[in-house]
């Protein structure tokens, strides 16, 4: 076990864990942030994708202790005033089916818009190609993040 | 609840705080023709205007929390503003309370209607009574009651406890289509705001002070048990609590966070019995099938149609074979449960809350009334949320350690220990005219079934599920389709779309072949074969050729078949229909190292009157995703007794980078609704297939396409 400190959306946060925890449980099952979701452990359907310090990362193949004292920034903490421009573009689109994906789609589609704010959609199937949904809502997650970029979605 | 007369309405009464509260029948899938109707949902109106309607089916994704209120919600006359919906647990209230085989809005479609008629005409009846006018001079209007000729206006609220009192009308008149404003519009769905801010909570998000977490160690080889197990590794992980056989194939490790879990586990020394299966191999499937050697016994196969008479020899034939497949929801199996000596509560995403009741009360040996189940979102269904071993494991392991735990299962576990779309082979033959179109034409299903291996009626030899899934498409003058039902030790589930899938890839490849055989452009084949309108009665569906020959055309029109494709691209066509509903695809194609690279499909269904558009674009855009990822690759291998495929990278699911545009296109339609969830998968494959002999002149027989 270590005592680690996290700054998780904003706040520091003591945990006492193992220190090869992935930061996926840390978050989830410590932290009850539970938007950031399980689903392959192998960083290979990017469910459980979070931003830390802005880059997007696969928390479930990410031990905790390496992210000790760095910003992690999860899907509760995106909008921090309200929805991101993001989140909005899916509602408005109609994006989710079981929604279960959809959190680590837009943490992915949010780290494209911070460093590319309008994005072709070559840029938008690289950078979500790592992010998995059996729903099949890739075409309107497409067109959301247009949405959201033609809005200035990079906030 | 007390003994219920078959009528369609329970009865009203004052509920527990004051509303007016209808209680209303729902037949459930496969039960038509039975006497027995059971009060399967309910709508609560209060004071506060405020009209909650409970959903007695489980939400994986489909839209089912916001298309099924709608129907209600149109013939109430409600303000789709004012409604709150509560989802409902397992119960006896709602009748068989199953969420599959496309049947949410197909078996609910009349019952919700005359529920929200029944209620409006109550309202209609009580602001009638108040006032001293009659009741047809007074309209129901976004939850309000107005009587024009005064001007005066009473808010439903305001009559609930008037209209409450009132006998509940037996024959009420329902709204024509043409009046919907509510049924039809692409309203916004509930449970969208949730699910972007990670608000929403599926079954693995559920938490209870105290609650443990355990994940399974499962004989890796089908049908195998635990004989023992050292956990001297495991005790050593922090927070490592339990360690103990689960049933007599599994050893639960539970700790008090889930990678203590998964760390115990990972260091667990299980002793397996590997049982009888730890030869067994799944057989390879060939890219071109040719006709088993030993051919199974047909005199034992069943028919499922028979038009005219087919001859037992046919000049043209051909084998089609389909692998298992495993559903691969995102979210991986959970369930919480927590046992406290006379009762037991669990919290899982479930397509079949009852079951989960009561196989739990059975495995623990409590009585099904002690054993409530909530019904928590779900990460994606497809079937594989029929079957309720999450359930069981957790209630067995929260016995054992006497306190509240969630069982987890990984995806490798996910992929392993799964129910599989079963492996099929698909004998076709027909005898075509001198015009190239068949007079007779036969197809035999040989497959195994799902419903027989689980030990549930196969009433005649037939799998249940086949009178949804296997239907005839043409009006072939001497057509016969047959079933012959095989076993195998894999265990078996229903995957999307079920036999569907296979049924359609055999029959519209075999159709292809025969448009080729005759020279004739394979759209315009099918349009032939469809021609005359003619009705094809199918165990309880009849299909009709003009409705097939509709989302054809339709699907002709938008995809600009008379216009040759560009230089590169080729399309390919099919079509089938299941769960009552037509669908019709075109797949355009480029090939690119021998692997097709789908641009753009156009989609045409013919499912009734739509309830909600944006659902029913989302649901036709998935299956075909789901399809494509299913014909593509998806297989399901068995070597020693050993499932293959462990998670997404031997498994893949289709990425962005594969998925086209599908575009949508739904004829209009006044007809009661039918299936959506579903029909889009099974013209997928053959429709891609198809194009792929068109680009190539190679014909694949045996999915998945991709074959390794």
């Amino acid at each position: 076990m270590a005592d680690l400190t996290l700054r998780v959306n904003g706040s520091e946060k003591k945990v006492s864990v193992s220190p090869e925890t992935p930061l996926l449980w840390v978050l989830r099952d410590t932290l009850e942030l539970t938007g950031t979701k399980f689903g392959c452990g192998a960083g290979l359907c990017g469910a459980c994708t979070v931003h830390v310090e802005g880059n997007a990362i696969r928390s479930c193949s990410t031990p905790v202790s390496q992210v000790a004292g760095k910003n992690v920034t999860t899907i509760e903490g995106l909008g921090a005033n309200g929805l991101h421009a993001l989140q909005q573009a899916w509602i408005a689109e109609e994006v989710p089916q079981c929604g279960y994906c959809q959190t680590g789609q837009i943490m992915s589609a949010a780290a494209l818009l911070a460093k590319t704010p309008n994005p072709t959609d070559d840029q938008i199937t690289q950078a979500m190609n790592g992010n998995l949904c059996r729903c099949g809502t890739y075409e309107r997650i497409r067109k959301a993040i247009h949405r959201a970029a033609g809005n200035g979605g990079a906030r | 609840m007390s003994p219920l007369s078959r009528r369609d309405f329970v009865g009203a009464g004052i509920a527990a705080g004051a509303g007016l509260v209808i209680g209303f029948y729902l037949p459930h899938r496969g039960s038509l023709e039975k006497d027995s109707f059971s009060p399967n949902a309910y709508l609560r109106i209060t004071p506060d205007n405020k009209v909650t309607i409970v959903v007695a089916r489980s939400e994986m994704g489909q839209g089912i929390r916001t298309a099924l209120p709608m129907i209600l919600a149109e013939e109430l006359e409600a303000d789709w503003k004012q409604i709150a919906i509560e989802q409902a647990g397992a119960s006896t209230l709602y009748g068989d309370q199953t969420t599959g085989g496309s049947a949410s809005i197909r078996t609910t479609w009349d019952p919700m209607r005359k529920a929200g008629a029944a209620a409006r005409e109550m309202l209609i009846s009580a602001a009638a009574l108040t006032w001293d006018v009659p009741g047809s001079a007074c309209t129901a209007e976004s939850g309000h009651i107005k009587h024009s000729a005064s001007g005066r206006t009473l808010s439903y609220g305001d009559l609930v406890d008037k209209a409450a009192r009132l006998p509940i009308p037996s024959d009420v008149p329902l709204k024509a289509s043409k009046d919907y404003k509510i049924v039809g519009q692409r309203l916004a769905r509930v449970d969208s705001p949730a699910k972007v801010k990670g608000e929403a909570t599926f079954g693995i998000d559920f938490r209870l002070p105290g609650m443990k977490y355990a994940v399974l160690s499962r004989c890796p080889v089908i049908g195998g048990k635990a004989s023992s197990f050292d956990d001297k590794e495991s005790r050593k992980i922090a927070g490592v609590s339990y360690v103990g056989k689960v049933g007599d194939s599994a050893v639960a490790v539970v700790a008090g966070s889930v990678w203590g879990a998964m760390e115990g586990r990972r260091v667990l020394n299980v002793t397996w019995d590997e049982g009888p299966n730890k030869d067994f191999n799944s057989t390879p499937l060939k890219n071109t099938p040719t006709m088993a050697r030993d051919l199974p016994d047909f005199s034992k196969a069943a028919v499922l149609y028979s038009a005219g008479t087919t001859p037992n020899v046919l000049k043209l034939n051909q084998v089609y074979q389909l692998p298992f497949m495993a559903h691969a929801p995102m979210e991986p199996g959970n369930c919480t449960a927590h046992y406290q000596s006379s009762k037991c509560e669990m919290w899982i995403p479930t397509q079949v809350p009852q079951d989960c009741r009561d196989s739990v009360a059975t495995a623990i040996g409590l009585d099904p009334d002690q054993v409530k189940v909530n019904v928590t979102l779900m990460g994606g269904g497809f079937g594989r949320r029929l079957e309720h071993d999450y359930a069981v494991e957790a209630a067995l392991v929260s016995k054992a350690i006497n306190a509240p735990v969630k069982v987890i299962w990984t995806r490798e576990d996910d992929m392993r220990f799964s129910t599989y779309r079963p492996a099929s082979t698909h004998m076709l033959g027909a005898t075509l005219d001198g015009s190239g179109f068949p007079v007779a034409l036969r197809h035999m299903i040989v497959a195994p079934s799902i419903s027989g291996q689980k030990g549930q009626p196969t009433p005649n030899n037939v799998d249940p599920d086949l009178p949804d899934e296997a239907g005839p498409v043409y009006g072939i003058p001497n057509y016969s389709i047959q079933y012959l039902m095989t076993q195998t030790p894999v265990p078996l589930g229903w995957m999307r779309s079920v036999y569907a899938m296979q049924a359609a890839f055999a029959l519209e490849s075999f159709i292809d072949e025969l448009a080729v055989a005759a020279g004739k452009d394979p759209l315009k084949y099918r349009l032939q074969l469809l021609a005359k309108d003619q009705d094809l009665p199918y165990f309880t569906t009849t299909w009709h050729t003009a409705r097939m020959r509709g989302v054809l055309q339709l699907a002709a029109e938008k995809s600009g078949w008379d216009k040759p494709m560009p230089a590169g691209r080729y399309r390919g066509v099919a079509c089938f229909g299941c769960f009552q509903s037509y669908m019709a695809e075109v797949v355009e194609i480029s090939m690119g190292n021998d692997q097709p690279k789908v641009h753009r499909v156009i989609a045409a269904v013919d499912c009734g009157q739509v309830v909600n558009p944006s659902i029913l674009e989302q649901q036709i855009q998935g299956g075909i995703v789901y399809g494509l990822a299913n014909a593509l690759r998806a297989k399901i291998t068995v070597e020693k007794g050993r499932i293959v495929q462990g998670n997404f990278d031997d498994y893949a699911p289709l990425r962005m980078d594969e998925t086209p545009t599908v575009e949508v296109y739904a004829v209009p339609s006044a007809e009661a609704p039918t299936g959506i969830g579903e029909p889009s998968v099974p013209p997928i494959a053959p429709a891609l297939c198809n194009a792929m002999y068109a680009a190539t002149r190679k014909r694949i027989r045996a999915l998945p396409i991709l074959n390794s």
